[in-house]
């Protein structure tokens, strides 16, 4: 996979360590993505395979985590398409390889959302994410995502109202019978 | 929370407690009467703002601390590995 001996430049030191220093958030990016840390991992080395035998492409000066973040996502989209039925099948083996562990508490909560997060279509769940945890702005999440800035707040939006249906978190207009008994079990027993 | 609003949620509520799958409609369908106020069909999904403030805070905080707990991982060896190697030829 990793083409050995058809790279042929010498990269900037600069540039390697923005590129270096945005990993951590890609590879979150990409389990985040797709739930799975070794599928992850592969999307990780593939994508940094294309950026850095690519980097003519990117311009200095520019975004280089919206750079990254393109490229693996377009990544995932076209895999998801080849593999959809496996990616649709949230179980998997997972968190248990993280390094690490929630605490017992913490572990219910983090474990249902993870579930739910896994049960939104990709477009919601990439828009999400890009916005709600890898700190870009509608703009940039727009243009990772080759659509409108309106698209991805909408997108937002709708993922946000599916996790809290999803989590049985409270809503204003919440009439679940059962919605106060999950509700604590989603906050993992603290209040 | 406003209860100026109210009388616009139940107008809302009303078309959400029909639940219609997207590709369950035909187009005929479409028409005006069932056009919700803003101009969208009424069949999608449910309204956008219906969230509350304190959940939309609790999925934020849920899903920041996900996020963080993979950050936290740092970069495994053979991806630094492969990220030196690559920069390092000529």
């Amino acid at each position: 996979m990793l083409h050995e001996g058809i790279v042929r430049m010498k990269l900037d030191p600069a540039i390697r360590d923005q590129v270096l220093s945005t990993v951590p958030s890609l590879r979150a990016f990409a389990i985040s993505l797709c739930g799975n840390i070794d599928r992850a991992d592969d999307l990780v080395q593939e994508t940094l395979l294309r950026a850095l035998t690519h980097i003519d492409s990117f311009q200095p000066g520019t975004n280089m985590p919206a750079w990254l973040f393109t490229i693996l996502r377009n990544l995932f989209r076209s895999e998801y398409r080849k593999r959809r039925r496996e990616v649709e099948d949230a179980d998997g083996h997972y968190a248990e390889t993280l390094k690490s562990q929630p605490e017992q508490s913490g572990r219910i909560e983090f474990e249902e959302f993870r579930q739910a997060l896994a049960k939104l279509p990709p477009d919601q769940r990439e828009a999400l994410i890009l916005v709600g945890a890898s700190g870009f702005s509608y703009e940039d999440a727009a243009s990772i995502c080759g659509c409108a800035v309106g698209t991805i707040k909408s997108r937002v939006n709708r993922a946000r109202t599916r996790l809290a249906d999803l989590l049985a978190i409270d809503t204003a207009d919440d009439f679940g019978p059962d919605h106060a008994t999950r509700a604590v079990l989603a906050s993992g027993g603290r209040t | 929370m406003g209860e100026g609003h109210k009388s616009d949620h139940m107008k809302n509520r009303k078309t959400n407690l029909e639940p219609v799958e997207p590709g369950a409609v035909k187009p005929e369908s479409l028409n005006p009467e069932i056009l919700r106020p803003t101009g969208r069909p009424a069949t999608a999904h449910r309204p956008e703002a219906r969230l509350g403030r304190e959940a939309q805070a609790r999925i934020g905080q849920q899903l920041r601390d996900m996020y963080a707990r993979y950050v936290q991982e740092g970069v495994p060896p053979q991806i630094a590995d492969l990220v030196r190697r690559l920069s390092e030829q000529e």
